[in-house]
């Protein structure tokens, strides 16, 4: 069934290959710099606040809400020709950041901006485990 | 900081007849060409004369270029990669290369087979390297299904939908307008082919709230244009326009178009007012502008970003006949990416200048003395060129 996976997926090396292998475990993580406490995302290698190389990858409380969506009628790549319509949200999380992720379940037609929403995790591969979000 | 104001021109335009079926049977390369070609001779200046080549970002090969037209002494070769900004933004190092001695005369072309030839859906979905974003776009936008131009930027629209209550009458307005001008131009793709606003609102959705035709056209087509400084300019039989302001900025940050704290900020924001600083003018003073639209919203966010309105009064300032010829600011005088055809903004330039020689035809603006165009590449990188008669 997973070797039917036909949607494009993240490259799991440098710092996506940590991300994602948080959420493989369950988790959300976003870099929070060492030296300001400024939280980051998506990731990068230096804090673009204080200039710190030094992170680490805390927990995220995984909630937020809503801030912007598209609703896809017209798949554009192959690999979504099957899935229109649905809808790339952006999720702006309680520590600021934000997220493009899909809501499981809700219908494009009925997302809100604002609306609360928590983080799920999908296993899209044996490998690949994507963040999504539904409505709490 | 070195004034550069009216210190560099154009001199020099050339296009390719623009199309879609059956495709414009030439090359990438043969089709700017011809543009290239026509922009030299337009100048009434010999290839040998042109020792600088711009090339658009991924559509050509400076030395390529110089192989072909013969240009035996090219000194001065390079590209911004700003995507859709890149002619505007070319302007300027062109001015720069000719005010410092870097170059006597600038080409720079663009066009493509955008209609015949691979579909930008495709390159931007398919080629990580041609991905604004690269492995960020990659890594947390595609997966999620966020893969093409129109769905990067409807985000946006939405959100400015939400904050400032605009509508979809609003952005159907800019694509009346910009089809309403393509019936007075001959090589405008739309041409003899009207839209009413109710037409607007029955196209089908592409990714709410974007229609199809709130997106711009995929075509066929080629133009160019050559610089040289305003000295050797007034030797040369062709019409000057002088480039009066040129600016150029990115976004933050411009590789993700997410996780910026002020979304509806983008490259314009910061290049607009040095542009009009550059040029000692102000919007009102503006007769004319070429706004690059590759989507409706677009030109709402670019006409608040340079100043013609504030931020949140894009909508009310597009109606009401405002933005079309007659208008208190006409806008794609030509009928811009959405109704002539998408040409990398390069067509917004050409049709600046004709604007400024008077050579407009039916579509001339009335005692048209200063022109604004602007380009608009990649995650919302921005320039802006004020250009003068």
């Amino acid at each position: 069934m997973m070797a039917e996976y036909k949607k494009p997926l993240p490259v799991l090396e440098e710092l996506s290959g940590e991300f994602y292998g948080w959420c493989k475990k369950g988790q959300l993580r976003f870099q929070r710099c060492s030296d300001c406490g400024a939280w980051r995302h998506m990731p990068r290698e230096m804090c673009p606040e204080c200039g710190s190389t030094t992170w680490d990858w805390q927990a995220s409380s995984g909630r937020g809400k809503v801030f912007t969506w598209t609703v896809a009628e017209r798949p554009l790549h192959p690999g979504f020709a099957d899935a229109a319509p649905y809808a790339p949200v952006v999720v702006e999380m309680e520590e600021g950041v934000r997220v493009l992720t899909e809501i499981v379940d809700c219908a494009p037609a009925d997302l809100k901006i604002d609306m609360p929403v928590e983080v799920v995790f999908e296993d899209a591969t044996e490998e690949v485990t994507l963040p999504k979000f539904r409505s709490v | 900081m070195i004034d550069l104001k009216d210190r560099a021109c154009i001199v020099g335009i050339g296009e390719t007849a623009y199309c879609r079926k059956p495709g414009s049977g030439l090359s990438q390369l043969g089709l700017q060409l011809q543009a290239a070609k026509n922009a030299v001779d337009d100048a009434g200046l010999s290839l040998k004369d042109v020792d600088g080549i711009m090339p658009f970002p991924n559509l050509g090969v400076a030395e390529e270029f110089a192989a072909n037209l013969g240009v035996e002494n090219l000194r001065f070769a390079t590209t911004v990669h700003t995507g859709g900004a890149a002619p505007v933004a070319s302007l300027r190092i062109a001015a720069m290369a000719v005010c410092t001695g870097a170059a006597n005369a600038v080409l720079i072309p663009a066009g493509w087979n955008g209609y015949s030839g691979a579909r930008t859906r495709q390159t931007v979905s398919e080629d990580v390297s041609s991905l604004p974003g690269g492995k960020i776009a990659r890594d947390y936008y595609l997966p999620f299904g966020l893969t093409a131009p129109p769905q990067w930027y409807s985000l946006m629209a939405r959100r400015h939908m939400h904050e400032f209550g605009t509508t979809s009458e609003q952005l159907g307005a800019i694509a009346v307008a910009m089809r309403k001008h393509a019936q007075l131009n001959p090589n405008a793709v739309m041409h003899g082919k009207p839209m009413s606003l109710d037409e607007y609102l029955a196209s089908p959705m592409i990714t709410d709230p974007y229609r199809l035709f709130d997106c711009c056209l995929e075509t066929d087509g080629a133009a160019a244009v050559v610089v040289t400084s305003a000295e050797r300019a007034r030797d040369l039989a062709s019409k000057p326009v002088r480039l009066m302001g040129v600016a150029s900025g990115q976004p933050y940050p411009a590789d993700e178009i997410v996780n910026r704290k002020d979304i509806f900020e983008t490259g314009l924001t910061i290049a607009a007012p040095e542009a009009f600083e550059a040029a000692g003018v102000a919007p009102k003073d503006i007769d004319f502008a070429e706004i690059y639209d590759c989507f409706t919203f677009e030109v709402l966010q670019q006409l608040e970003e340079t100043g013609f309105c504030e931020r949140g009064e894009g909508g009310a300032f597009v109606e009401g006949g405002r933005i079309e010829l007659g208008g208190e600011l006409p806008v794609n005088t030509h009928g811009g990416l959405l109704s002539e055809a998408h040409v990398l903004g390069m067509n917004h330039i050409v049709e600046a200048v004709k604007q400024l020689r008077g050579d407009a035809g039916d579509r001339q603006v009335t005692d048209a003395e200063i022109g604004l165009v602007t380009g608009w590449g990649d995650f919302g990188d921005g320039s802006v060129c004020i250009l003068g008669k």
